[in-house]
């Protein structure tokens, strides 16, 4: 099979958790729930401290389209609704419910619904209020995606099983364990998008799952494809490319190619939602890593903390070195476990110092693997520099410094052990905030 | 609580941002990896040519490490001789000189080397020229005859020549050189084993593309670059020949010299080459036809020292012209 242009072959460490089954989690006692779990405007919290909530209760909404509500994760009593560690932003604004012990559903919930007797607009509608986000852990709100400008026709839809990050195998497990969840979330979305064509990408390296799905959706529209096993394969571009031979062009989007890309745990969601009418209010995760007694693939509350996923696998083994919310390649480092399993939580990684790169960093050598890992076609070398030598605009102009989406290819495979993720970020940063001045002037 | 003892040994917890693993691969590994694949022409160089040899190696490496330590203790920078790359530019560049040279020269050219065309620059990474072929350079300059006097040193071999096979290609023509071995298989014989006059590290073509194959294999360099460096000086050579079009001796020439040396260890120094593929073809290539124009029609009797470093100034111009394709860019 043809492949796309560069990538790298890290070890998977699936093996750690990859015959698990996923657990559920015992009830918290306490969850945090941060008003920011997805990309667009900020939601406000509708009740206040002191109240009582059920599980699945609305407690956060915004009026703006763009934008995801937040439910109750369990029933209780709100006890603060303040700032506190955000696994993505540092800090966030988030509501603290502490248990009841009774787990009790809100009104109305669960409830069930033929997915197949309603129409596009209200399954729309469904997946809107059920407050889901892309889970991969990008969280840019479903319904928007699902909802695309009238200009950009869409025909095809992808399920995105590639789960090319290592160590995270939530969604290989929800792929063998929930298939028909999936196969219905499936037909639901390729419902409200109105296209006839889908498919579902999954890595060669994950067999039976290519397997349970090809039965599963076995007479319908929707072909399952093994993809070569190959960092980065589940990233958007990639994937588009490897299964419908479209590029997206150069700062654009799927829709910009008549695609729509969801990530599994997504789907489930949206299969929860529409057919048994529960809002996103958990979520499947992988705990893994070196530094963690029994790794496992664990079903949790939204806003669990990561100690508690930690006291759920056995506690550490040995010395833990790095905290890592999401995979090795592209996941955010912690400081605290006292951190909230948001909706794009795909694993928490409890890492030791063997596994980690702490290396010395050396001046580049020119060695040219970056520019042979780059699967977007970049001078990773030369954008690394630029950012060391505080050249933003000439990164930006003359080296394509927009189109990395950061996949950490480059890093991998520099013997120099050079940040290059990292100055390419500053470097964005720095160009974000000259552009900001220079609208500042504009307006003055 | 459990999780708050937990919580207490965070102290040492990284935050750093993605991505978090990296590959086993470090400068360290592939410089010592590229020492290795030395290995055996050095010890071939000092069977075949003796003491000479292995005095001149061994000043080359230990004054190139010397220099490199003396320089990072000056500027407190952290001292990176153990990374293997001063040894290995002392090794290179010993093995591109006559064994016989005196021991000075051969300082001398390990200190210009690291000092100037090493750290001057701002060291490893930041150099234009490959340090070795600079060093050779200028000892050429400063000891012209030093460099080109090959007083029979050889001590196993049976044929004794006092000057170079490409010497005396260019001094008394092809036939006189055919004579020298007695015929051309002989010829070829001498020239693939390294049983000859020459350079300590350019003698044994065999061993040399055996180290060339180990780096291959291992991915630290790429086989387009020596295929097509040596293949270019092949194609032209013979194209040229001494008696009108295609009546060269590509052979001959393909072996001869640094050619060897110099396609599978110089023209793959990766800091002073491009950086893309296409890039990195087009420098092996403008290597082979510069090794060929000198040879042929400039004054020198060998060219690949100042073809490489040649080429080496022109590098910084094709990674600006020659980049890769950016996805998503249309086709």
């Amino acid at each position: 099979m043809k492949s796309f242009h560069g990538g790298v072959h890290p070890n998977d460490s699936k093996k750690y958790t990859a015959a698990k089954p996923i657990e559920t989690a015992p009830l918290p006692k306490k969850v945090i729930i941060p008003l920011r779990q997805h990309i667009g405007a900020p939601v406000s919290a509708i009740v206040k401290k002191g109240d009582d909530v059920k599980k699945g209760q609305l407690i956060a909404q915004s009026n703006a389209f763009v934008s995801g509500n937040v439910h109750a994760s369990i029933s209780g009593k709100v006890i603060d609704i303040a700032d506190y560690p955000h696994s993505v932003f540092g800090t966030c604004l988030s509501i603290v419910i502490e248990s009841d012990g009774q787990d009790a559903w809100a009104e109305g919930i669960p409830v069930q619904r033929q997915w197949e007797k309603l129409d596009a607009k209200e399954l729309s509608g469904i997946i809107r209020e059920a407050g889901i986000v892309g889970m991969g852990g990008a969280t840019f709100p479903t319904h928007v995606k699902l909802a695309p400008p009238p200009d950009k026709k869409i025909d095809t839809f992808i399920l995105n099983g590639s789960e090319c990050e290592p160590f995270l195998t939530a969604d290989y497990r929800s792929m063998l364990e929930y298939t028909d969840r999936i196969k219905s979330g499936v037909l639901i979305t390729m419902k409200v998008l109105g296209v006839n064509t889908g498919y579902v990408g999954i890595e060669d390296n994950k067999p039976d799952a290519v397997k349970a799905l090809q039965s599963a959706f076995g007479g319908t529209q929707v072909k399952v494809v093994a993809l070569p096993t190959k960092y980065p394969q589940g990233a958007e571009k990639m994937l588009i490319f490897m299964l419908t031979n479209r590029e997206v062009p150069s700062g654009g989007l799927p829709m910009d190619v008549g695609v729509v890309v969801q990530n599994v745990g997504t789907i489930i969601a949206i299969s929860d939602a529409v057919t048994r009418g529960i809002p996103l209010i958990q979520r499947v995760l992988t705990v893994s890593g070196s530094a963690v007694k029994e790794p496992k693939n664990l079903l949790m509350r939204i806003g669990s903390t990561f100690a508690d996923a930690l006291s759920h696998c056995g506690g550490l083994n040995g010395e833990l070195a790095k905290i890592i919310s999401g995979g090795p390649m592209m996941g955010f480092a912690q400081s605290t476990m006292d951190i909230p399993i948001i909706k794009g939580t795909s694993g928490i990684l409890f890492l030791s110092r063997k596994d980690i790169n702490d290396d010395k960093e050396y001046a580049c050598i020119h060695c040219g693997r970056c520019v042979e890992a780059c699967p977007m076609g970049l001078n990773p070398s030369m954008l690394s520099i630029l950012g060391e030598r505080q050249l933003y605009v000439e990164a930006k102009e003359e080296y394509n410094l927009m189109d990395c989406m950061e996949c950490g290819s480059c890093v991998y495979v520099c013997p120099a052990k050079r940040k290059i993720v990292q100055y390419i970020r500053y470097s964005k940063t720095q160009n974000a905030l000259q552009a900001q001045k220079e609208q500042a002037k504009v307006a003055v | 609580m459990a999780v708050n003892e937990e919580t207490l040994k965070m102290n040492l917890l990284t935050v750093s941002t993605s991505p978090h693993i990296t590959s086993p691969e470090s400068i360290p590994k592939i410089m010592w990896s590229v020492n290795a694949a030395l290995v055996p022409a050095v010890i071939f160089a000092a069977w075949y040519f003796g003491m000479p040899a292995i005095t001149t190696m061994l000043v080359g490496v230990v004054v190139a490490v010397a220099t490199e330590y003396v320089i990072q203790l000056i500027r407190k920078k952290d001292i990176t001789i153990n990374d293997g790359s001063a040894v290995l530019t002392g090794l290179l560049m010993a093995m591109c000189l006559p064994p016989n040279l005196p021991w000075y020269m051969t300082a001398f050219g390990s200190f210009l080397a690291i000092a100037v065309a090493k750290h001057s620059m701002g060291g490893l990474g930041y150099n234009i020229f490959n340090p070795a072929h600079i060093a050779r350079a200028a000892l050429m300059v400063s000891w012209p005859v030093a460099m080109t006097t090959w007083t029979a040193m050889t001590t196993k071999a049976d044929v004794v020549t006092t000057a170079t096979p490409l010497n005396i290609l260019k001094q008394q023509g092809y036939t006189q050189l055919v004579e020298t071995f007695g015929d051309t298989s002989s010829m070829y014989q001498a020239m693939l084993l390294g049983t000859r006059n020459g350079s300590i590290g350019e003698t044994s073509a065999v061993l040399l593309i055996l180290g060339g194959i180990f780096l291959i294999y291992k991915g630290y360099i790429k086989w387009e670059m020596p295929v097509l460096m040596i293949g270019t000086v092949g194609i032209l050579t013979w194209i040229f020949g001494p008696a009108g079009l295609f009546t060269g001796d590509p052979l001959f020439h393909m072996l001869a010299g640094g050619l060897i040396i110099g396609a599978f260890f110089m023209a793959t120094d990766m800091v002073t080459i491009p950086i893309t593929r296409k890039g990195k073809i087009i420098f092996a290539v403008g290597a082979g036809i510069l090794t060929v124009l000198i040879r042929l029609k400039g004054g020198y009797p060998e060219g690949v020292c100042y073809s490489i470093l040649l080429m080496n100034c022109v590098t910084p111009l094709i990674d600006r012209f020659v980049v890769p394709k950016k996805f998503g860019a249309g086709r």
